[in-house]
C-alpha cells in the first residue's frame, strides 16, 4: 500500500487493479451459481411443522423468522440450507433424524407470527405433517415374516394410525405375516416409525401427503358406501340377469337364460334368482 | 508520478484527534454489533431477550417487530396477515417514520457492514471509478418484487434476500452460518468491491428503496450543513457518503442547509470527517443561521 507521498508506477497499478477487478467480476458468477448448484442429493424426506399451511400458502405466509424452531423443545424443527429440499430459511424436519414428539401444547404453532402455522389447530392428533408410507416391502422385517414391529409400537397412536394386520405366508406355508399397515385418517405424520425402523435405512417413511396420497377419479363411487347411503338398497337395482359362468358342471342358471339351450325343458332349479 | 494520497478523515484526525473524526462510525458499529448480539445471546448463552430475526422477532415474549416489507409481500401474496404482524409491521414503521427510513440501513442492517468494509478497501486502493448504474433501479426492484409477491403469491424477496439471510444465518447458524449465507454476502462484497462504488445499497436493494423511498420522507432527525459558509470544498464528505447526492443540495445550493433526501441514511460520516465542522444531527424543521 503507497503512503503519502512514495512514488508508485502508475501503470502497472492500473494493470494490477484491472485484474484483480476482472478476476471478482468474474468470480461473481460462479458465486452465484454455485447456490443452487450445491444442493446435495438428500436422501431425507423435509416435512413442515405441525399445521403449517398447504405449500403454497406457506409461502405466502411464511416470513422465515424461525420463531417455531426456538420454541420446539425437542430441536426438531430446523431452518432451511441450500439443498434440504424446501426454499432456503423456511422451518422444516427429518423424521429420521429428530421426528415430531407431538407436544399436547403444540408450542411452535402459537410461536408463529404470521399464521403460516395455523393457529386453528389445538389437538395436536388433527396435524398432518405427512403420512407414512411402508416403501419397501422387501426389507420390511414383518414383511420378511419376522415380528419386528418396532414402527407399530412406537406409533403415538397405535392401532389407530398403525395396524398389524395378519395375512398368510406363502413361503413358509404355516406362519402368519402381520403387516404394519397405515390409516391416513389416523396419521399425524410424525415419524417416530420412519425414525425407529431398525433397517439401516428405513422402510417406512414419512411422505408430504401431497406424494403420499393417491386420490380417486372424482366420478368414483364405492358401491358398497352408496348402498349404505341408500339404507342398504343397492343403486343398480335388484333385477340383475346373472350371466353364466362357463365351464364350471352343475350350472342350472343356464337354463334360465330364454332362448339358450331350448332342448332341455327348462325351470327346473331356482338358479336364476340373483 | 508521485502520487500523494491521504484518505477521508485523515485530516480532520490530524487536526482534531482520532476520535473527532471517528465517533459517528464507532457509535454506529457498537448499536450494530449491540442488536445483533441482543439477538445472539439467546442462542449463546439462553437468554432470551431477543427471539426471531430482523424479519420477525419477539422482544421479552411481549414485544413483536416485523419488517414492513415483508409484511408488505406477504399482503400482496394474499395472505391474511395477523394481529401480531400488523403490530409488529407497524411500530415498526412508526419508528423509521420518526428516525429516518434509512436509519435502518446504517445503524440496524448487518449487510451494511460487509458493503462499508468494501468501499473502505476501495478507498485504500483508491479505486474511484466503476460500471455506472442509476440509483433509481432500486426502486424499480422494488415495485418488482412487490409485483411478484402479488403474482406468485409468495413474499418474493426472502427467496433471495441478503439483508435477512445473512441476519438468519448469524443468529441461527450461531457459529457456522451457512454455506448459501456465506456465497451471497461475498457475492455483495464482490459487487460492491469489484463492479461499482456503493452498488448494492446504493443501487439496488429493495429493502433500502422501501425504508427510503417509502418510509424516508418524514425523519424528524437529519443531518445539516449548518455551518456551510466554512466548506472549502474539500469533497471529504462526497469521498464517505454513501449516497453522495443528497449532500450537493443542502452543501453548496441557495436551499435549507438540511438534508432532506430520502436516501440519506443518517449514518453521520459526513460529520465525522468534515475537517471544517460543517455538519451536525439538527431536527428536520431546523432553520439556517438562527
Amino acid at each position: 500500500m503507497a503512503q503519502g507521498g512514495e512514488p508508485v508506477n502508475s501503470g502497472r497499478r492500473a494493470a494490477l487493479k484491472g485484474a484483480v477487478r476482472a478476476a471478482c467480476g468474474a468470480a461473481l458468477l460462479p458465486l452465484l451459481l454455485s447456490i443452487p448448484a450445491r444442493s446435495r442429493s438428500n436422501a431425507e424426506v423435509a416435512l413442515r411443522p405441525p399445521g403449517a399451511l398447504p405449500e403454497a400458502d406457506f409461502l405466502a405466509a411464511c416470513v422465515r423468522c424461525g420463531l417455531c424452531v426456538r420454541d420446539c423443545p425437542y430441536g426438531t424443527l430446523k431452518l432451511a440450507e441450500v439443498g434440504d429440499g424446501v426454499p432456503l430459511g423456511t422451518p422444516f424436519f427429518n423424521a429420521r433424524i429428530v421426528p415430531c414428539e407431538m407436544c399436547e401444547d403444540i408450542p411452535c404453532v402459537p410461536a408463529c407470527p404470521t399464521g403460516a402455522l395455523d393457529h386453528a389447530l389445538t389437538d395436536i392428533n388433527a396435524a398432518r405433517m405427512g403420512l407414512a408410507v411402508l416403501l419397501d416391502h422387501e426389507t420390511c422385517l414383518n414383511w420378511l415374516g419376522l415380528r419386528c414391529d418396532v414402527c407399530y409400537r412406537v406409533c403415538p397412536r397405535i392401532d389407530e394410525a398403525i395396524t398389524l394386520e395378519t395375512q398368510h405366508n406363502v413361503r413358509t406355508g404355516k406362519h402368519a405375516q402381520f403387516i404394519p399397515t397405515v390409516h391416513s385418517e389416523h396419521c399425524t405424520g410424525c415419524g417416530k416409525c420412519e425414525k425407529s425402523c431398525v433397517l439401516e435405512k428405513a422402510a417406512i417413511k414419512v411422505l408430504p401427503l401431497s406424494e403420499a396420497k393417491g386420490e380417486l377419479g372424482k366420478h368414483y363411487r364405492l358401491g358398497w358406501e352408496e348402498k349404505d347411503k341408500a339404507g342398504g338398497h343397492s343403486l343398480v337395482g335388484d333385477d340383475l340377469i346373472t350371466l353364466p359362468a362357463r365351464g364350471v358342471d352343475d350350472t342350472p342358471a343356464l337354463s334360465t337364460i330364454p332362448g339358450l339351450n331350448g332342448s332341455e325343458t327348462g325351470g327346473t332349479g331356482g338358479g336364476a334368482a340373483p | 508520478m508521485t502520487v500523494s494520497r491521504t484518505f477521508p478523515g485523515q485530516k480532520k484526525a490530524a487536526q482534531q484527534g482520532w476520535w473527532a473524526a471517528n465517533r459517528w462510525l464507532v457509535c454506529r458499529r457498537l448499536v450494530q454489533l449491540a442488536l445483533l448480539g441482543l439477538f445472539l445471546v439467546g442462542p449463546l448463552c439462553g437468554w432470551w431477550i431477543v427471539k426471531g430475526t430482523l424479519a420477525s422477532s419477539l422482544t421479552l415474549d411481549v414485544l413483536p417487530l416485523t419488517d414492513p416489507l415483508i409484511a408488505l409481500q406477504s399482503l400482496l401474496a394474499g395472505h391474511p396477515v395477523l394481529a401480531s404482524v400488523w403490530w409488529g409491521a407497524l411500530i415498526v414503521t412508526v419508528f423509521y417514520l420518526l428516525v429516518g427510513g434509512r436509519v435502518f440501513c446504517s445503524w440496524v442492517c448487518p449487510v451494511n457492514m460487509v458493503t462499508d468494509c468494501a468501499a473502505w478497501a476501495r478507498t485504500r486502493l483508491g479505486w474511484r471509478d466503476g460500471a455506472s448504474l442509476p440509483r433509481s433501479v432500486r426502486y424499480g426492484l422494488l415495485g418488482g418484487v412487490l409485483l411478484t409477491s402479488l403474482l406468485t403469491g409468495t413474499i418474493a424477496w426472502e427467496f433471495v434476500n441478503p439483508v435477512t439471510m445473512l441476519h438468519r444465518g448469524l443468529v441461527y447458524g450461531a457459529w457456522g452460518v451457512g454455506t448459501a449465507t456465506v456465497l451471497l454476502t461475498l457475492a455483495v462484497f464482490v459487487l460492491d468491491f469489484a463492479v461499482t462504488p456503493r452498488l448494492w445499497c446504493g443501487a439496488l436493494c429493495p429493502v433500502g428503496a422501501f425504508y427510503g423511498g417509502v418510509l424516508g420522507h418524514t425523519a424528524l432527525l437529519r443531518v445539516a450543513a449548518t455551518e456551510r459558509e466554512r466548506c472549502d470544498r474539500c469533497m471529504e464528505c462526497f469521498a464517505v457518503c454513501p449516497e453522495r447526492q443528497v449532500l450537493h443540495g443542502p452543501l453548496w445550493g441557495e436551499q435549507s442547509p438540511v438534508i432532506t433526501g430520502v436516501s440519506c441514511t443518517n449514518c453521520g460520516r459526513c460529520i465525522d470527517v468534515c475537517p471544517e465542522n460543517v455538519f451536525r444531527f439538527v431536527p428536520r424543521w431546523h432553520k439556517a443561521n438562527q
